[in-house]
């Protein structure tokens, strides 16, 4: 059914394809641990592609173009946090003018470098790993920024569930209140936290702007912040699920592409898509969650009433616009995958304003 | 002691924040009026460090169109450029007083054009402007209210998120204008082009009511808006119940306003009025389903609102000033040759400036002597 798509290459580019999302997401993660939500990210995210992208044009190394990225996110985060933090606005408000302020920052910077390509950035061949066969070239043969983002959601891991300063932050987010009567600078915490997710979005603009496109275009992150924000939810707060969540939106991009790409008639598909995830979320209903709550079904229900609608449809034989919903692909399934995932998990403090009255 | 810190601005330990027990009347209107005179002085900045003699620039924006030479043109512009802006504000207001945070205008504002449009390409050339124009209006209503439904029944129904939500349909609306204005909507007399039939040209679906002044049915959408939400703030229990949802949600869950039932009705209303206001540009200022018609007028909204203070008359003037800063902006881009980007700088910032002011608005800043430990 999938003649003209090479597996391999597939799950080789699916590494590629997640890490920006990655990157920005395991920063939120981070920031939302702490309490404070930053609806931000894709601000952020664009100004640290023309940050990171210029200043890989100017030094020609793009190793400087990632940490100036980095500088550059954290910069942007650091307003936000003042204006939340220190000035107590409404955080999702903020967050918004963040965005809004991004967008209108990189198209300014970006105006000189429309269409000019990035220094490349080799891929770097593990020496024995890289040489296994099949695992090597999915695995083993990316960029180093790839190992960089794998590197970063690990140490949040261990940072967050292995050492003391982690267990601060969790306590900040999870009740202000009893970490400020314990002695903890809320405020301090989460700005350092802010500038952290700030420094993260940062690189995974950058790794946009200079490895994937790789040039600037002022549309460049379309989406990809509230993307990373939708993972985090996904992810329940958990750097692990993350992990994954970011590797399966990385998976259907790319297959989006390959489909895209190899002109394989979309509706021949789709049924079989709906009625998997329809089966999917039953045995995850039944094995995981050992319940099914009328939520649940009602999610299966309108998944396998999807492909029968799909199927129906191509029975038919009236005409669907592939590249339409191929495209609009990414921001539906964010919308499906919200939709299943709306847990808890939720840090108790997450959006809330603190002011130390007393 | 640290707590006396954790608070005070940056290092100074002597200036500490006290919640007022009430918002600042005074404050709450100054904190607009201060916010845009810092954007103009950062704003002058910002044109400074871009080469550009701050001062004129400024004058192009602000004075220019308003009191030049050439403000015959530029004035009717403030109620085309103005009226999208303020219908969307308007709706985002009532949401955001309720904590419903639909961002996601701009893809309403598209879907609203689209049914809009075409109700009326699916008529034409049929000349009945007594049943096409009001159709028009109807479906465009109805396209922004059910795209706006999704985030709503979504949250309603299984508690998602319904600020990604009503974003991530934006990308989806707009994959869906690029897939209608060059596919199934394209005009098949065009030789080719991309983009509809104009629709301003077409009598029976044209908004224009008088174009030389700028008048549209978009103008005339937004005012009805403005005392409707008015009237709604200052007569109605509704208004109550979406401003004690904001304020307290336990105590309007206590005292029996459904929750679901305000979710739905903000969302809805501001979608139809974003698909109001989508409809009446394409079929008036814009003229056609083009793959660009939309220009980010459902996030700019979001400025207005904050701007306006969430209030019905406050946005109608920060629809206006707003207008102004695209309408100024594009005078400065010929003149002076200031980049576009700028001014969308300029607007982030003033929202910047007035999320920031806006602290004086809820806290007294009081100057300590050296505290007691």
């Amino acid at each position: 059914m999938f003649g003209s798509i090479d597996p391999l290459l597939l799950l080789a580019s699916l590494m590629v394809a997640a890490t920006p999302i990655m990157l920005a997401a395991i920063g939120e993660l981070v920031v939302e641990r702490s309490g404070v939500l930053n609806l931000g990210v894709e601000g952020m995210m664009i100004t640290g592609s023309i940050v990171g992208f210029i200043a890989a044009i100017m030094t020609g190394s793009p190793w400087l173009g990632f940490i100036a990225a980095a500088f550059g996110g954290a910069a942007m985060a650091l307003l936000f946090g003042m204006l939340t933090q220190l000035l107590m606005s409404n955080q999702v408000a903020t967050g918004l003018a963040l965005t809004l302020f991004g967008l209108g920052l990189a198209a300014l910077m970006g105006q000189g470098y429309l269409g000019v390509k990035a220094p490349s950035f080799p891929d770097w061949d593990i020496p024995l790993l890289g040489d296994i066969p099949i695992i090597g070239p999915i695995v083993f043969q990316h960029d180093p920024m790839v190992y960089v983002g794998l590197t970063i959601v690990a140490g949040v891991w261990f940072f967050l569930n292995k050492t003391r300063a982690g267990l601060v932050l969790r306590a900040v987010g999870e009740n202000h209140e009893a970490a400020h009567a314990l002695g903890y600078h809320v405020v301090r915490v989460r700005l350092l936290a802010i500038m952290f997710g700030g420094a993260c979005a940062g690189l995974g603009g950058a790794y946009l702007s200079i490895v994937r496109v790789p040039t600037y275009a002022d549309s460049l992150t379309a989406g990809a912040g509230w993307i990373a924000l939708a993972i985090v939810v996904f992810a329940s707060w958990k750097p692990g699920r993350l992990l994954l969540g970011a590797y399966i939106f990385g998976g259907m991009t790319v297959l989006q592409l390959n489909l895209q790409a190899a002109g394989l008639p979309l509706l021949d598909v789709l049924p079989w898509i709906f009625g998997v995830i329809a089966v999917l979320i039953l045995i995850w209903g039944i094995t995981v969650s050992r319940s099914l709550s009328n939520n649940l079904i009602t999610i299966v229900a309108s998944f396998a009433s999807f492909a029968v609608l799909a199927s129906g449809y191509r029975a038919l034989g009236w005409s669907f616009n592939d590249q339409l919903w191929l495209s609009a692909s990414p921001y539906i399934a964010t919308i499906v995958v919200l939709v299943i995932i709306s847990a808890g998990g939720a840090p108790g403090s997450l959006g809330k304003t603190f002011h130390a009255s007393r | 002691m640290h707590n006396l810190y954790d608070n005070s601005i940056a290092g100074a330990a002597m200036i500490k924040l006290e919640k007022r027990p009430q918002p600042s009347q005074f404050w709450s209107l100054a904190a607009p009026i201060v916010a845009v005179m810092l954007t103009m002085i950062f704003g002058a900045a910002l044109f400074a460090a871009l080469g550009k003699p701050p001062i004129e620039a400024l004058g192009k924006i602000f004075w220019e169109p308003l009191f030049g030479e050439f403000n015959f043109f530029y004035l009717p512009q403030l109620l085309i450029k103005g009226a999208p802006l303020v219908a969307i504000a308007l709706g985002l207001s009532l949401g955001f007083k309720a904590g419903v945070w639909n961002i996601g205008a701009e893809g309403q504002y598209i879907i609203g054009a689209l049914c809009g449009a075409g109700v009326a390409l699916a008529l034409y050339p049929m000349e009945a402007r007594w049943l096409i124009f009001p159709a028009m209006l109807i479906a465009g209503a109805f396209g922004g209210f059910a795209w706006a439904m999704i985030p709503g029944l979504l949250r309603v129904k299984f508690g998602t998120n319904e600020i990604l939500v009503s974003l991530m349909l934006v990308y989806v609306a707009e994959q869906l204008l690029a897939s209608m204005a060059l596919g199934l909507m394209k005009n098949p007399d065009g030789f080719g082009f991309p983009g509809s039939r104009n629709l301003s040209q077409y009598s029976s679906a044209s908004s224009w009511i008088d174009q030389s002044n700028g008048m549209h049915w978009g103008v005339v959408i937004a005012l009805i808006g403005v005392i409707f939400a008015y009237t709604l703030f200052a007569k109605h229990i509704l208004g109550f119940q979406i401003k004690l949802a904001g304020q307290a949600p336990r105590a309007a869950a206590f005292s029996g306003v459904s929750p679901a039932r305000l979710v739905l009705f903000c969302l809805g209303t501001s979608g139809a009025l974003a698909g109001l206001a989508g409809l009446t540009e394409v079929a008036g200022p814009a003229g056609l389903v083009s793959i660009d018609f939309n220009v980010g007028y459902g996030f700019t909204a979001i400025i207005v609102a904050f701007l306006g203070r969430l209030h019905p008359v406050g946005i109608l003037f920060a629809g206006a000033l707003m207008a102004l800063t695209y309408i100024g902006g594009d005078v400065a881009q010929s003149s002076l040759g200031l980049p576009g980007a700028a001014i969308q700088v300029f607007q982030g910032m003033l929202l910047f400036f007035l999320l920031g002011v806006d602290v004086l608005t809820n806290y007294r800043v009081s100057m300590k002597q050296g505290s007691v430990a």
